[in-house]
């Protein structure tokens, strides 16, 4: 049902239970300044799945994204209006800690920024900050984190060499396994594969996908073959208001504003 | 001939005309005028180190880096305390100045760029940074040497902090600059604190090209007389507290250089190559050791 976008879309049975109010967005507006880049967003985000964000630039897919881990606070002027709740908490709520919240919620950016630490360090980091000691638990998070990040056979000779030794897909890959080392539920990725080759690009996909078991996923994309192939919910944006929310196949196959239509068949944007 | 510059209708001249002489002829002469001009600016650098080398090789010995200055008239000695009292001196700024500095660039780069606070630092390092050194020199004097009654090497030291103390701080900003945004935007997104991002992200990060701004301090120290002469004074005797005049390199060749004895002029000139010696390399091993090692 997408007549509002405020329902979640309706789950087939063919989808894993997972939580379906999981990360809720309620009448969320932002503003850089006096610039309101969010109108009004409500939207509803089911636990495991990966659901994407599509639309054309400046709609305010990233804004969205970036204010589940508040990193939009780190923007001089900005503030916003309305609530997002995890699994039932607000994240504005007093009680919530910034910084808890982010080892929660994993990242990944658009351009790979591993730090200019070894490969270790560099998955280490998210531990360490947080005052892990134990050298096994570290050891131990490092090929954990690699598997996952499907990394593991490529960089287990060379876990002390130079992250900015890697190839760009490998890095970004890197970004991915760095991001889940603190063990959060939820990854944001923003356009993770805008900087990566198609080779790179497939790999990252197929990780999202795998990925998808053991985390809720958000990623925002300008690549409507990407969305199509690697998400289960699709949400387009557009100048700042969402537009239409379902599920992806019938976004893809049978949307109902035009808009989206036109959007995803390439008539603008 | 060269078929450029004639009419033979190849494909470079296929209008029919080759470049004019004249043209090449204004090529030839600027590009001469420039190289001339450059080596030029060699000439004072290269004079110096000839004159330095010259004069002041004669005199060189192991004595002169562990015996003490000669009393005027009488020949022999070194000038180990003056070594000794410029490497406190400059130890002493040092202290001063580096966490001072590094710590306000920290500040007006990383917690408030944009605050009053980081403006007025901003501006007044700069200003502090074409300050003459004998300001410093004689800011130190009414400041501490007044009050304390005495020359001392802490004066100096801290005259010379003050002077360096806008060079550190304004390389150290820059350099605190020029570490990419997506590292913080990294560390902070991975729950890190704007504390731990700085420590351990930024900078690690920073760090050679705040060394470099360290070096050059210490080049730009070490050489500094006017600062020291009206703070620190001189001493003929080794220093036994940082509370009493102590002799630097600098002063002893501005002191030794005007006695009227042949062999304390030689000595002058010993010391002029040390310092010489001392600072270029400094600014060398700045330039190799911290050049940024990536990106």
């Amino acid at each position: 049902m997408s007549e509002s976008p405020t329902s979640p879309p309706m789950l087939t049975d063919d989808f894993a239970p997972g939580e379906v109010n999981f990360m809720k967005v309620e009448d969320f507006n932002f503003f850089y300044g006096k610039k309101q880049a969010l109108h009004g967003i409500n939207l509803t985000i089911p636990s495991r799945k990966v659901t994407a964000f599509i639309g054309p630039s400046g709609c305010g897919k990233s804004t969205l994204l970036r204010n589940f881990n508040r990193m939009n606070e780190l923007i001089p002027g900005t503030r916003h209006e309305g609530d997002i709740t995890i699994h039932g908490t607000s994240i504005y709520d007093p009680s919530v800690e910034v910084i808890a919240l982010r080892r929660r919620i994993g990242m990944v950016f658009q351009k790979s920024n591993p730090f200019p630490m070894s490969i270790y360090g560099n998955i280490v980091y998210p531990l360490r900050i947080a005052g892990e000691r134990d050298r096994d638990v570290l050891d131990g998070a490092v090929e954990r984190c690699l598997r996952s990040a499907a990394l593991w056979e490529e960089v287990k000779d060379r876990l002390h060499e130079s992250a900015l030794s890697l190839s760009g897909g490998q890095m970004q890959r890197l970004c991915i396994a760095r991001a889940i080392a603190s063990r959060p539920e939820i990854l944001l990725m923003d356009e993770p594969c805008s900087a990566l080759d198609p080779i790179a690009t497939a790999k990252v996909e197929e990780l999202i996908i795998e990925l998808r078991k053991d985390f809720t996923i958000l990623i925002v994309t300008h690549n409507m073959h990407q969305a199509s192939r690697v998400s289960d919910l699709t949400a387009f944006f557009y100048l700042g208001s969402l537009v239409e929310y379902d599920i992806t196949q019938k976004i893809f196959t049978n949307p109902s504003s035009q808009q989206t239509e036109d959007y995803i068949t390439g008539r603008f944007g | 001939m060269n078929s450029l510059t004639k009419a033979s209708g190849n494909f470079f001249t296929q209008d029919g005309k080759g470049t004019s002489p004249l043209r090449l002829i204004r090529n030839g002469l600027l590009t001469g005028l420039c190289i001339s001009l450059s080596l030029l600016t060699l000439l004072p650098l290269f004079s110096i180190v000839m004159l330095v080398v010259k004069n002041g090789w004669p005199l060189m010995s192991p004595a002169l880096f562990t015996e003490l200055p000669p009393p005027p008239g009488l020949e022999g000695g070194g000038f180990a305390n003056a070594i000794i009292g410029t490497v406190i001196m400059v130890g002493i700024a040092l202290l001063l100045a580096i966490p001072l500095g590094i710590l306000a660039a920290i500040h007006i780069t990383e917690y408030a760029p944009e605050s009053f606070l980081s403006k007025s630092v901003r501006m007044v390092a700069k200003l502090l940074n074409g300050i003459p050194s004998i300001i410093c020199g004689v800011f130190a004097f009414a400041a501490i040497v007044m009050t304390m009654h005495g020359f001392s090497a802490l004066a100096g030291g801290v005259a010379l902090s003050i002077l360096i103390l806008p060079t550190i701080l304004l390389t150290s900003e820059q350099a605190l600059l020029a570490v990419p945004g997506t590292y913080r935007e990294a560390s902070l997104g991975l729950g890190a604190t704007s504390f731990q991002t700085i420590l351990r992200v930024v900078l690690p990060d920073a760090l050679p090209a705040i060394m470099t701004g360290v070096m050059l301090a210490v080049a730009r120290a070490a050489g500094e007389t006017a600062p020291v002469l009206f703070t620190a004074l001189f001493s003929a005797n080794w220093i036994h507290s940082i509370m009493e005049p102590t002799a630097s390199l600098p002063v002893l060749i501005y002191n030794f250089a005007a006695l009227p004895f042949d062999y304390q002029v030689k000595m002058a000139w010993s010391a002029s190559l040390i310092l010489v010696t001392v600072v270029t390399l400094t600014n060398v091993l700045a330039q190799i050791f911290f050049r940024p090692k990536h990106r």
